[in-house]
């Protein structure tokens, strides 16, 4: 014991590592991982994603001391939170905003994936581990927003359910099943809650499935080149540790700022109105990050049409990394691709700003074409692409990126 | 570069559109007390907002979410909002005979809606309901600009517009709403002198009914100013840690 004196805490980590190699394994997958030294702030967003998933989660356990979930009470056990519990509306507005920030941070952080190529050989699962965590997100998501129980949430939850109808023969079935009832009412609502309360965690696990898979081959970088070696990494920590934190201070300033002085801008105002059967809505809109995707949804004139294109839309992501066949990753090196993506980009907000407005006149027009040329980007351009492109010269490795000239 | 300017403006002019969708006029804009980013509550106008908002608009209109102990925060004490809480009667629980009386509302009672369900008051109102005024600033478009414009917007119905049992207002989705013109001016006598015109009485509503809607806001704000002055420094500190430690890469 006296030996030890100097060195009490270490030994005491030691003992644990020795048995349970917790520590060893956080110095070697978030200190010392070698990571790319080239990495620009467009790679501060995986870890801003997991920030605001633990920032849900830990609002959301706090709202649910306070919620009740039945059609009666949802809606006034809100404004209890508003306005009896000790900071119930920071949390409130923290948990409602905060579902809005999840989305934009991964939507930029897919968007770098797409311009960089990072879903590329040898990261086709990671690139497929993302994308079921923007569906669970997706479907988190949702049946948060109908927790409230505002007109919104319950008309949104009509519209959304009523799609499985769709599906031949068995759809009628399967939405009474979805519904437990023959409407929306308060089955689909505490069903709705305990899923919404349960899928967080699974998005965590394939989280972890995530950051396993990136941590296999290691990160992307924005040159798309393999590292040559040991000159061409840095030590996550401190390096990225620190720009994470710069990161995540922006990102906390902006997210304060919507959240302490303009917390219901990116909300609807209609759902302050209690949900009402009897009574639907004038336009009928999803939450912002589902517009791109509701534009899709009606931009086909027929339903089950118009629901295969909505799920396809997400679905052709998995096939991404075959569709793209060209060997070079970054758009730094690709013109016609770097060009185009920025067509893509442009394309998917007139997608959203398409499922903000009714479907009627020149919306529809304007939905359809953005919508096919949703899926020519990924169907037909990018096979293509590889084939025809005439890329630019590589480097020779990150650290002697001149060297290639 | 430019082509991120361009999608920054551009999403920023579509977010903005997103909720545009609606028939009535756009409200006009008044610069109230709680606007803005340092705006707080005018607590005097609130106070008289309820005034109106009593002897006025709760004959059809309730403040379902609204308990009486909250008005401490626009500056009444607990004996001023006992005075006020027991002008209204209340279902008392059952007593030993089973029995509901009714009693004297009391601070910590929410505020006793005007009917005793929605039927009774669709019956009272030609089938359409009043809606509960707790959160109307927040249930509806720039709900602050729009309750004063619709407020002031009654007008005689332009020819060949049909009103039927309704009456026009140009800020009312569809223009015709059924609640007939509910103030025009000396519908109240204020207690603090000030003179009630019509203008006065709508603002003082408004804001009372804001601050029903948002009784955090002017914690929000101030909270607000602090939580963010604190994430600048908080944010300067991390930038010149990156810095420092980045200095030797490359």
């Amino acid at each position: 014991m006296k030996k030890n004196n100097t060195n009490n805490s270490n030994s005491v980590l030691e003992w644990i590592d020795y048995r349970l190699p917790i520590i060893s394994l956080l110095k070697h997958s978030a200190v010392d991982y070698p990571t790319p030294k080239n990495l620009n702030y467009w790679w501060n967003f995986g870890s801003l994603a997991g920030f605001f998933l633990l920032v849900q989660i830990i609002t959301g356990i706090m709202l649910s001391m306070h919620y009740t979930a039945h059609v009666d009470h949802a809606f006034s056990s809100i404004e209890h939170i508003m306005r009896n519990v000790n900071h119930g509306w920071l949390i409130r507005y923290v948990h409602m905003n905060g579902a809005s920030f999840f989305f934009i941070v991964v939507y930029i952080h897919i968007f770098r994936g797409l311009y960089y190529g990072s879903y590329k050989a040898p990261r086709e699962l990671l690139w497929w581990l993302g994308i079921i965590i923007l569906l669970l997100m997706m479907a988190t998501a949702f049946m948060g927003y109908v927790l409230p129980w505002g007109q919104m949430s319950f008309w949104g939850a009509t519209v959304i359910t009523n799609l499985f109808s769709a599906i031949p023969i068995i759809g009628e079935g399967v939405v009474q099943w979805l519904w437990g009832g023959y409407s929306v009412d308060n089955p689909t609502l505490s069903r709705f809650y305990t899923l919404h309360f349960l899928l967080p965690f699974l998005i965590v696990g394939v989280v972890v499935l995530h950051i396993v898979a990136l941590h296999t081959h290691g990160s992307n970088n924005p040159l798309g080149i393999d590292r040559k070696g040991p000159q061409d990494s840095i030590p996550f920590h401190p390096y990225y540790t620190v720009k994470d934190f710069f990161g995540l201070g922006v990102a906390l300033t902006i997210f304060f700022f919507v959240v302490f002085f303009a917390p219901d801008y990116l909300g609807h105002p209609d759902n302050y109105v209690p949900a009402d059967p009897l009574k639907t809505p004038a336009h009928i809109v999803p939450e912002w990050y589902f517009l791109p995707f509701y534009a899709i949804l009606r931009a086909i004139p027929d339903k089950l049409g118009g629901v295969i294109a909505m799920f396809s839309a997400i679905f052709v992501l998995f096939l991404l990394p075959w569709l793209d066949t060209s060997k070079v990753r970054s758009a730094t090196f690709r013109p016609i691709y770097k060009l185009l993506f920025w067509v893509f980009l442009v394309d998917a907000i007139i997608l959203g700003w398409i499922g903000s407005k009714p479907a009627e006149g020149s919306y529809i027009l304007v939905g359809r074409i953005a919508t096919s040329y949703y899926f020519i980007h990924f169907l037909i351009i990018l096979p293509l692409l590889g084939y025809f492109e005439k890329t630019k010269p590589l480097p020779s490795s990150i650290s002697k990126p001149v060297l290639a000239e | 570069m430019k082509i991120i300017l361009f999608t920054i403006i551009f999403t920023t002019l579509f977010i903005q559109a997103l909720f545009s969708a609606s028939d009535g006029l756009k409200p006009m804009k008044y610069n109230f007390s709680f606007d803005g980013i340092l705006g707080s509550l005018d607590k005097n106008s609130a106070q008289r907002g309820l005034q109106v908002f009593t002897e006025v608009c709760a004959a059809c209109h309730g403040l379902n979410h609204l308990a009486y102990r909250s008005l401490e925060d626009i500056g009444y004490n607990k004996s001023q909002i006992n005075n006020i809480a027991k002008q209204f009667l209340i279902d008392d629980i059952p007593d030993e005979n089973g029995e509901i009386k009714k009693r004297n509302a009391i601070y910590s009672d929410k505020f006793v809606n005007p009917y005793p369900n929605e039927e009774a008051a669709k019956v009272s109102n030609n089938g359409a309901y009043p809606p509960d005024l707790t959160l109307i600033v927040k249930a509806r478009k720039d709900g602050a600009n729009y309750l004063r414009s619709l407020l002031l917007g009654y007008e005689d119905a332009p020819e060949g517009v049909d009103v039927g049992e309704g009456y026009y207002n140009k800020y009312m989705p569809g223009n015709i709403i059924a609640m007939p013109q509910p103030l025009y001016g000396d519908d109240v006598e204020y207690q603090d002198g000030t003179v009630a015109t019509l203008e006065q009485e709508v603002i003082d509503v408004v804001t009372f009914l804001t601050w029903t809607a948002m009784p955090e806001l002017e914690k929000r704000k101030s909270s607000g100013i602090k939580v963010i002055i604190f994430l600048l420094i908080m944010t300067f500190f991390f930038f010149l840690s990156y810095k420092k430690i980045w200095k030797d890469v490359k």
